[in-house]
C-alpha cells in the first residue's frame, strides 16, 4: 500500500468498503443473466453468424467472394486486421504503461481493456489468415522444420514480422490478463454456491490461496510482464506499419509510418475503451469504480494521440511536397480530391477536428458527448486504415491500372462480423469474469485517512441507488463513512 | 515323483534355467539380438502397424486414369516431345501462315511460319487464337438431318444417298454460298460439282465486303507494299488491324517505322476515319471524318495530287498538306481506302495511278486473292431465293442470316429453297435452318491449299484427326458429284503442277508454303468498274445525309464473319484503342454525349433500316463529331455456349444499296437500362507520367538521338547520378544468363497479338464479362494505352496542381495514341520478392523473377507492392468453380483441356501468377543445347509474345550473350532510345523500352518537356 496524496480525488467514488467492492463486481457474475444482457448476445450471435457466413463463403469458394481486384489487392480486410490490432493497443498500454507510470487509475479499467485487447487481437488475427488465398497452407509463414527444400521463411518480409509480433503480442497479453484474473476467480470461487461453478471457478483460478507468498509473486510477476508488454505496445504497430513502409507504393512508402501508427492505435484503443466503459459502467452499474474522472482522463489520452495523428496527416502532405516526387505528390493530391476523397473527409473530421472539442472540459466530461466522440473516432480510424491502403493502391504509378474498388456483400459481411465475434466474446467475458480487478481496485480505496471505510450493511444497499453523476463536475466521495471510526 | 516338462529341464542347462521360472520371457535388448527365445513383441507391433496400415491403403480406391499406349509408336511423336507442323489459317478473313505446335498428338498453340513470304512469321490475334476453336464443344459433332425442327443424328452413307439423290432431282439452281475461298483445290471440287449439277454457280459473299474495291480495280484485289510507301493515306481502311491482309500489311508498315541513329528516316502517314481505329491510332495525323464524306475527302486528294474531278466539298489544312507530301513522293506513296464504295475505291485507284504508284506500292499483277465477295451476286442471289427459282443451296462456312445486313431476306429465302445444305462447322444461324447439316472438319484436321496472292501458294495439313464424325466439305461436295477420292489424293493431283515430284511435294508440305500459282481467276464483277469522271461526279452529286451517322466496323479480335464469336480468348481480348471486351456498344464522340447527357453505359437504342439495336454508350476520344460507331460480329445467338448473346448484331444496320456500306444514318434514342462495359483499363490518359513511357519527334531525333529519351537521376553527395547508382540491395551475379527483354514502342502497333500468344501458350484462365468489370482478368501481358490530353504539367503554375491534375484525365477530342506492351519486368531489385513470407517468389540466377505456385499461399503483396501491376491473383478456382463454365470452358472438358499446354501448370486458386519470360521455353531450349552440348543460340529461344509480334518489336535473348540480338539493340540504343519504365524506383527491370517516335508533333507532354 502506498500513500495517496490528500488533495487527489478519491479514484473510488461511493465510500465503497472493500465488501462493497467484492460486492459489486462479483454480483454480476453470480447474479442471473439480465434481458439486457441476454438481448445483447443475441444481436451479437446473429452478427457471428454472419462471420461464419462469410468466412465460409470467403474459404469454400475463394477471395474473389471479395471486392477485390488487380491493383487493390488489399482493401477492406487489411483496414479491418489494422483497425482492430489498433484498438487493441489500449489493453497493454493501460495495464502496462500505466502500471509502470503507477497511474492507479488504471485499475479501474485495466480488466476490461485487457480483455478487450484480446478480443481485438482474435478479430484482427482472422484477417491475415481469410485473406490468404490458401489459408490451409498458412502454416508456411513460420519458420518450422521443413523437406520443402530452400523455401524457408522470408525474414525481408514485413508479413512475416508481422506473424511474431502479433502472436507475441496476443500471447503476452493474454499472460498478463490471466494472471490478473487469477486472485478475482478466486474471490469468486470461494463465494460460488453452484458445484459447476465451484469447480470452473476452481479451474481457472489454479488453486490460488491468497498466502503473502502468493501475492508477493504476483506482484513481481505483474511487474515483469508489464516491463514485457511496454515495448510491445510500440512494437506492435510499428511492425504493422512497416507492411506499408517498406514497400514501394506512393503513399506507403513513408518512413513517418511507425510513430503515426503507433499514436493511432492508442488513439482508436481509447476510444474503443471509452465505448465499451461507458456502456458497462452502465449496464453492471459501476459508475462509483469507472468515475467521471476516468472518462476525462482517457478523453485527454485521446486528445494528445489524435493530435499526434493530425500532425502525422500534415507531415505526409508536407513531404510529398517537399520532396518533389510526382508520384507522392499525386497520391496525395489525389487523397484529398480524387475518386475516394469522401473518405479522406470522414478521417480528417472524424480523427482531427472531433477530438479537438475535449479541449472544452464540457466535452470532457459528458457522458453522452464522450460516447458520441468515441464512436466518432472509430469511424475515423477505420477510415484512416482505408484512406492509407485504398486510395494509396487505387492509383499507383501506370495510370493504365487505376482500377476503382466497391466492396462485396462478403467484405461487409466479415467486417460486421468481426465485430459480431468481439461482442460475443466481451459480453460472455462481462457476464462470467469479473469485469473489474477487484484485488488492485482493493489496493486504492483507501485515500486521505488511516482507515479505509468499513463495512457497513445497511448503507451498502443505498449506496447502489446513489448516483454521483453530476455533469460538468468531478465526482466526489459521498460520506458514507466515519472517518475516525 | 517328479515330472520333467522337457529333456531341458532333466538336463537343467544354464540358459534354460536363466528363464524357465520366470513369469514373463525376456524383453528383446536391441534390434539386432538375434535371440530367437525373446519375444517378437515389437516386431509384433511392426507388424500391425503395417497390417494396419496395408489393410488401409488397399481399401482407398485409386482413380483409374486411362492412359493407351501406342501399339506401333509413330516415328516422330515421342511423349511430352512437341512437333511442329506448317500450315495455314484462313477462316475468310486474314491469311496466316503458322505452325502448330502438337504435343503428343494434339494441336496445342499455333505459331507464325517464318518461310512464308507473306506474313513472314507474325501471327494475327484471331490466328493465335483459332487452336482453342479445334476442342470447340459447340461444333456439330455429327451429320444430322432436320426433322421435326430439330437436327437429327445421320449415319453418314444414308445421309450421302439422300442429299445425292435430292441434289439430283433439283430442278431449279444450285447455289453454293460461301465467303471467300482462296483454295485451288476447293474450287475446283465446286467446279466438278458443279460439272455433275450443271445449274450450279457458286456465290462468294465476304461479311467485310470488299466489293467496291474490286470493282475499281476491274475484279482484282491489288496487291500493296506498304514498305515502298514514305507518305501512306489512308480513308478509313484499317490495314493494320483488320482491313484484308492485316499481318502482311504491319510487316510491311513497320519497315519504314522503324529508326535508329543510322536511319533516321520514317513513312508518314495521315488516316481519315471515322471511328478510332488500330491504324488511325498509329497514324502521325489522324482527321475524324464522316463517313459520307470519305468520297469528298477521295475527290479532294484526288484534284490536289493532280486529277481533274471536279470541286469537293471537303478541305483540311491537313490534306492539303497530305496531297503535298504525297505529290513529293511519286512512286514511294500509297493511298488505301476501306470504303466499299466503288466510286470512292475508282478515285483511290485513279490517285494512285496519277502518283505513279501502280508497280511500286501498288501492284496489280500479282492481286491478293483473300476478298472476292461481290455484294450484288450475293444480292441477287437472296432475290432469286425469295423467287424460288433456286431449287438447292448449300452453304458453306457461311452465315449470311447472322452476317448479311440482308439476313431477314435470307431467312425467308432459305424457306423457299427446296433443298437447302450446310458445310458449317456448327449448326450455326444458317445451319439450323437447312435441312442438311454435314459439318465441315476444322482446318487443323483437315487437308487444303490456298493462294492468298497470286504466285504465293500454301498448305494445311492434319495434325490430328477429326475429333468428331466430321468430313471436310470439300470432300462432301466431291462425293456429292460422284467423285470418290480421299481430299488428300485430290489436292495432291491438283498440286502436279506445282511439285512435280515428291521431293518438291515433301518440301511444300514441311516449309508450309510454295510458289506456284493454281487459283482459277474469279468470276469478273457483275458491275464493270467507273471512271475517275463518272466516280467523281457521283461522289459530288450524292446527297448530303442530315442527322447521326453510324459506321460499322470489325473488332481487331472477332471478324465480322461472326466466326470467332464462340472463341472466349478473342471474346476477352481487350479492343485495342477502347479495352473493351465481350460485347459491343456505342462508340460516341464525348461531345455527343455531353448534349445528350449520357454517361458511360447507358444503353441507346440505335434504328435504321427500320431494324434496331439496344446497346451501352462508350465515349471513344476520335470518334468524329455527329458520328457513332458500332463493332460488327457480335450478337450471336447460336454460337455456342461462350459467344451467345454477347452484344448485339449490328449487320442489319448496314446500307445494301450499290453494294453493302457499312455506314448509315440512324437514330439515337436513350432507354432507361444501363449495361456496363468490361474495359481492362478505365483510365485514359498518362498523367503527363514521362517515366513511365516516352515519346519524342522524328525532327528530334534527326537532330540528335541522344536528346530523345529523358533519363530520371537521383541526387547524390557525388551530383547527380542515374538511379541505379544507388542502393540498398546488393546485386545478383549473373555468371551464366540474363535473360532480357526489349520493346520498341516504335515498332508496336498495339494488335494484341502477342495478349493472345501469351495466354494459349500459358494456360491463362478466360474469366468473362462480369470479372473483367470487377478488374480481374487474367492476361499475363498486356498492352498499355494512353491517350494524349490537352491539359500538361505546365498548367500547374496557371491553373493550380488539383484542377491540372483532374483535367489531365480527360483525352483530347483527337488524341494521339500510345501503346505500351506491359509484361513482368523481371526486376532485378524486384519488390514483389523482398515482401513474400514465404519466398514463393524469387530471383533465380539468370535474372527471372519466378514463381513457385506450390509455395504461394496468396497474401498478394507481391501484387500491391508491383509497380507495373502485372500480377494476377487465382481469386476463383477458374478450372472447376461453375461460374466459369460458360466461358471458360475449356478447362473443364476433357475435350478442352487438350489444348493445354503441358509443359505448364494450370494455377490453382488462392496462387498468384505472372509472366515467367515462358520459363518454360527457356528450359526446353537450354536442354536441347545442352543435349547438343553447345550454349543455346540467340534467337532459339523465344517467348511466345515475341514469336507471333506481326512486328517484332518484342526482342528476347540472353544479355550476358554480347553478340545476341538484345546485347547489340541494348548496346546501339543506350543513351539513345532505350530507357526502363519506372526507372527512379530502381527496381532495375531486365525488360527495356525503346523510345516512340512520332513522325509529327507529339502531343503527349508539355511542350516544354518535349
Amino acid at each position: 500500500m502506498q500513500h495517496v496524496s490528500a488533495v487527489r480525488e478519491p479514484l473510488v467514488t461511493g465510500g465503497k468498503t472493500l465488501h462493497d467492492v467484492t460486492q459489486d463486481i462479483c454480483y454480476q457474475v453470480e447474479a442471473k443473466p439480465n434481458i439486457r444482457w441476454m438481448a445483447a448476445l443475441s444481436v451479437a450471435l446473429f452478427f457471428l453468424g454472419v462471420f461464419f457466413y462469410s468466412v465460409y463463403r470467403t474459404v469454400w469458394y475463394g477471395i474473389g467472394e471479395w471486392g477485390l481486384n488487380k491493383t487493390v489487392n488489399w482493401a477492406w480486410d487489411i483496414t479491418n486486421f489494422v483497425w482492430w490490432v489498433g484498438i487493441g493497443h489500449a489493453g497493454t498500454l493501460i495495464s502496462a504503461v500505466l502500471l509502470l507510470f503507477r497511474q492507479k487509475w488504471r485499475s479501474s479499467i485495466n480488466r476490461a481493456a485487457e480483455a478487450m485487447t484480446i478480443f481485438a487481437v482474435i478479430c484482427a488475427a482472422m484477417f491475415p489468415v481469410l485473406h490468404m488465398g490458401r489459408p490451409w497452407l498458412a502454416f508456411y509463414v513460420f519458420p518450422l522444420q521443413n523437406t520443402l527444400g530452400s523455401l524457408w521463411a522470408n525474414f525481408n518480409s514485413p508479413l512475416l514480422w508481422d506473424v511474431f509480433a502479433i502472436s507475441t503480442y496476443f500471447t503476452v497479453s493474454l499472460v498478463f490478463w490471466y494472471i490478473g484474473l487469477i486472485p478475482d476467480f478466486a474471490s469468486i470461487r470461494d463465494r460460488a454456491k453452484g458445484t459447476i461453478a465451484k469447480f470452473s471457478y476452481s479451474m481457472l483460478s489454479f488453486g490460488w490461496k491468497g498466502s503473502a507468498k502468493a501475492w508477493s509473486r504476483y506482484e513481481t510477476v505483474s511487474l515483469i510482464l508489464a516491463g514485457v508488454s511496454t515495448p510491445l505496445v510500440l512494437s506492435v504497430h510499428t511492425i504493422v506499419s512497416m507492411d506499408f513502409a517498406t514497400s514501394v507504393v506512393p503513399g506507403w512508402h513513408t518512413t513517418i509510418f511507425p510513430p503515426y501508427f503507433v499514436a493511432g492505435a492508442i488513439f482508436s484503443g481509447f476510444a474503443m475503451v471509452l465505448t465499451l466503459m461507458l456502456i458497462t459502467r452502465v449496464v453492471f452499474r459501476l459508475e462509483d469504480y469507472i468515475t467521471l474522472e476516468h472518462i476525462a482522463l482517457m478523453n485527454k489520452i485521446m486528445m494528445v494521440t489524435g493530435s499526434i495523428v493530425g500532425v502525422a496527416y500534415i507531415t505526409e502532405f508536407f513531404i510529398a511536397w517537399y520532396s518533389q516526387v510526382e508520384f507522392e505528390q499525386y497520391a496525395f493530391i489525389n487523397r484529398a480530391t480524387g475518386p475516394y476523397w469522401w473518405a479522406y473527409a470522414s478521417m480528417m473530421t472524424c480523427n482531427v477536428i472531433t477530438p479537438q472539442l475535449v479541449w472544452f472540459r464540457r466535452v470532457r466530461y459528458s457522458i453522452p458527448l464522450t460516447f458520441a466522440l468515441s464512436i466518432v473516432v472509430n469511424i475515423g480510424m477505420w477510415f484512416e486504415r482505408f484512406v492509407i491502403i485504398v486510395t494509396s493502391l487505387h492509383r499507383d504509378y501506370l495510370p493504365s491500372s487505376w482500377a476503382m474498388f466497391s466492396p462485396s456483400i462478403i467484405d461487409i459481411g466479415l467486417y460486421v462480423g468481426t465485430l459480431g465475434l468481439f461482442f460475443t466474446l466481451f459480453l460472455l467475458f462481462a457476464k462470467f469474469f469479473p469485469v473489474i480487478n477487484m484485488a488492485e481496485i482493493k489496493t486504492i480505496l483507501k485515500y486521505t485517512v488511516d482507515n479505509g471505510p468499513t463495512y457497513n450493511p445497511e448503507k451498502a444497499h443505498a449506496a447502489h441507488a446513489h448516483q454521483p453523476a453530476i455533469h460538468g463536475a468531478p465526482a466526489s466521495a459521498p460520506v458514507t463513512y466515519n472517518k475516525h471510526d | 515323483m517328479k515330472y520333467w516338462k522337457g529333456i531341458e529341464e532333466l538336463e537343467s542347462a544354464p540358459e534354460f534355467m536363466q528363464s524357465a521360472f520366470a513369469e514373463f520371457m525376456p524383453v528383446k535388448e536391441s534390434h539386432e539380438s538375434s535371440d530367437a527365445t525373446s519375444a517378437p513383441r515389437r516386431d509384433f507391433l511392426k507388424l500391425m502397424g503395417f497390417g494396419v496400415a496395408a489393410a488401409t491403403l488397399a481399401s482407398c480406391e485409386t482413380p483409374v486414369r486411362k492412359a493407351i499406349p501406342y501399339l506401333n509408336k509413330p516415328e516422330e511423336v515421342d511423349p511430352a516431345i512437341s512437333n511442329f507442323y506448317a500450315s495455314t489459317y484462313f477462316t475468310g478473313s486474314d491469311y496466316n501462315a503458322v505452325l502448330v505446335k502438337a504435343r503428343d498428338g494434339r494441336p496445342i498453340k499455333l505459331e507464325g511460319n517464318p518461310e512464308s513470304p507473306i506474313t513472314r512469321g507474325g501471327l494475327s490475334a484471331r490466328a493465335q487464337a483459332a487452336v482453342l476453336s479445334l476442342y470447340d464443344g459447340g461444333r456439330l459433332q455429327h451429320f444430322a438431318v432436320k426433322k421435326n425442327n430439330s437436327h437429327e443424328k445421320v449415319e453418314l452413307p444414308a445421309f450421302d444417298r439422300e442429299v445425292r439423290s435430292k441434289l439430283a432431282a433439283t430442278t431449279g439452281r444450285i447455289a453454293i454460298v460461301s465467303p471467300t475461298i482462296i483454295s485451288p483445290s476447293t474450287k475446283k471440287a465446286i467446279a466438278e460439282f458443279a460439272t455433275r449439277y450443271p445449274s450450279t454457280t457458286h456465290v462468294m459473299y465476304d461479311a467485310q465486303s470488299a466489293s467496291g474495291l474490286l470493282q475499281a480495280n476491274n475484279g482484282v484485289l491489288p496487291a500493296y507494299d506498304f514498305s515502298k510507301a514514305n507518305v501512306i493515306v489512308s480513308l478509313g481502311a484499317d490495314f493494320l488491324g483488320t482491313w484484308i491482309s492485316p499481318v502482311e500489311y504491319a510487316k510491311q508498315y513497320v519497315v519504314n517505322r522503324k529508326v535508329s541513329s543510322t536511319k533516321r528516316t520514317m513513312s508518314r502517314h495521315f488516316q481519315f476515319e471515322t471511328a478510332m481505329s488500330l491504324t488511325g491510332s498509329n497514324a502521325d495525323v489522324r482527321v475524324p471524318v464522316k463517313p459520307s464524306e470519305i468520297g469528298a475527302v477521295a475527290l479532294a486528294l484526288y484534284n490536289a495530287v493532280g486529277g481533274n474531278g471536279g470541286s469537293s466539298s471537303y478541305t483540311n489544312p491537313q490534306l492539303t498538306k497530305a496531297a503535298a507530301e504525297l505529290s513529293a513522293n511519286r512512286g514511294s506513296s500509297l493511298v488505301v481506302s476501306g470504303s466499299n464504295d466503288p466510286a470512292v475505291q475508282a478515285l483511290v485507284a485513279a490517285i494512285n495511278q496519277t502518283l505513279g504508284n501502280l508497280g511500286t506500292t501498288v501492284d496489280l499483277t500479282a492481286p491478293s486473292n483473300v476478298r472476292q465477295g461481290d455484294d450484288a451476286r450475293m444480292a441477287a442471289l437472296v432475290n432469286e431465293m425469295n423467287n424460288g427459282t433456286v431449287g438447292a443451296v448449300i452453304f458453306y462456312n457461311a452465315n449470311p442470316v447472322y452476317n448479311h445486313p440482308l439476313a431477314e431476306k435470307v431467312k425467308s429465302g432459305i424457306a423457299k429453297v427446296p433443298l437447302t445444305i450446310s458445310l458449317n462447322d456448327r449448326l450455326d444461324e444458317t445451319g439450323s435452318l437447312c435441312q442438311y447439316a454435314a459439318p465441315d472438319s476444322h482446318w487443323l484436321e483437315s487437308w487444303n491449299d490456298f493462294e492468298p496472292k497470286r504466285g504465293y501458294l500454301s498448305l494445311s495439313q492434319p495434325v490430328i484427326t477429326p475429333l468428331f464424325a466430321t468430313r471436310q466439305a470439300q470432300e462432301s461436295l466431291l462425293h456429292w458429284a460422284g467423285n470418290n477420292t480421299t481430299y488428300y489424293k485430290y489436292l495432291r493431283a491438283n498440286w502436279r503442277g506445282v511439285t512435280p515430284t515428291d521431293a518438291a511435294w515433301d518440301k511444300a508440305v514441311h516449309d508450309g508454303v510454295a510458289t506456284g500459282t493454281a487459283l482459277p481467276a474469279a468470276p469478273a464483277m457483275l458491275m464493270a468498274a467507273l471512271s475517275p469522271a463518272v466516280a467523281a461526279s457521283q461522289i459530288s452529286g450524292a446527297a448530303k445525309p442530315s442527322g447521326i451517322e453510324l459506321a460499322l466496323y470489325e473488332k481487331v479480335g472477332l471478324s465480322a464473319t461472326g466466326c470467332e464469336a464462340n472463341n472466349p480468348f478473342l471474346q476477352e481480348l481487350p479492343d485495342p484503342i477502347s479495352k473493351a471486351t465481350w460485347g459491343n456498344y456505342l462508340a460516341v464522340p464525348r461531345k455527343m454525349a455531353v448534349e445528350n447527357k449520357w454517361e458511360q453505359g447507358d444503353v441507346i437504342k440505335v434504328t435504321a433500316n427500320g431494324h434496331s439495336v439496344e446497346l451501352p454508350v462508350l465515349i471513344q476520344p476520335g470518334q468524329t463529331n455527329g458520328t457513332v460507331s458500332i463493332a460488327l460480329g457480335y450478337g450471336r445467338t447460336q454460337a455456342g455456349k461462350a459467344g451467345d448473346k454477347v452484344g448485339e448484331n449490328a449487320a442489319p444496320l448496314a446500307m445494301t444499296a450499290n453494294g453493302i456500306q457499312y455506314m448509315n444514318v440512324v437514330t439515337l434514342a436513350k432507354t432507361d437500362a444501363t449495361s456496363p462495359i468490361a474495359q481492362t483499363q478505365t483510365h485514359q490518359t498518362l498523367m503527363d507520367r514521362k517515366p513511365v513511357v516516352q515519346e519524342n519527334t522524328l525532327a528530334k531525333y534527326k537532330e540528335n538521338p541522344k536528346e530523345v529519351t529523358e533519363y530520371e537521376k537521383v541526387a547524390t553527395p557525388d551530383g547527380l547520378e542515374a538511379p541505379g547508382k544507388v542502393s540498398l540491395w546488393q546485386d545478383y551475379q549473373y555468371n551464366n544468363h540474363h535473360w532480357g527483354m526489349a520493346v520498341d514502342l516504335n515498332s508496336c502497333i498495339g494488335c494484341g497479338s502477342c495478349v493472345i500468344g501469351c495466354q494459349a501458350e500459358n494456360n491463362i484462365a478466360v474469366v468473362g464479362k462480369q470479372q473483367v468489370i470487377n478488374r480481374r482478368e487474367m492476361h499475363w501481358m498486356r498492352i498499355d494505352r494512353y491517350y494524349s490530353s490537352d491539359t500538361h504539367k505546365d498548367s500547374f503554375d496557371t491553373k493550380g496542381k488539383v484542377a491540372t491534375y483532374a483535367a489531365m484525365e480527360d483525352p483530347s477530342e483527337n488524341p494521339q495514341v500510345i501503346f505500351q506492351p506491359m509484361m513482368c519486368q523481371q526486376c532485378n531489385h524486384a519488390p514483389c520478392e523482398t515482401v513474400c513470407p514465404v519466398l514463393a517468389t524469387t530471383h533465380s540466377s539468370e535474372g527471372i523473377n519466378q514463381m513457385t505456385y506450390n509455395r504461394c499461399i496468396g497474401t498478394r503483396y507481391c501484387a500491391n507492392n508491383c509497380p507495373y501491376k502485372v500480377r494476377r491473383f487465382n481469386w476463383f478456382s477458374y478450372y472447376s468453380n461453375e461460374k466459369f463454365e460458360t466461358v471458360n470452358g475449356h478447362m473443364f472438358t476433357d475435350l478442352g483441356r487438350m489444348v493445354l499446354n503441358p509443359d505448364v501448370t494450370v494455377r490453382a486458386r488462392g496462387v498468384m501468377e505472372k509472366c515467367t519470360f515462358c520459363i518454360q521455353r527457356i528450359q526446353l531450349g537450354k536442354l536441347e543445347a545442352k543435349k547438343q552440348k553447345r550454349r543455346p543460340k540467340d534467337g532459339e529461344i523465344v517467348t511466345a509474345c515475341a514469336q507471333s509480334c506481326p512486328t517484332e518489336a518484342i526482342v528476347f535473348g540472353d544479355m550476358r550473350d554480347p553478340e545476341s540480338r538484345i546485347s547489340k539493340l541494348l548496346r546501339r540504343e543506350d543513351g539513345e532510345r532505350a530507357f526502363h519504365s519506372l526507372d527512379s524506383i530502381n527496381v532495375q527491370p531486365n525488360v527495356t523500352y525503346l523510345t516512340k517516335i512520332r513522325n509529327s508533333e507529339s502531343e503527349f507532354f508539355a511542350k516544354e518537356n518535349a
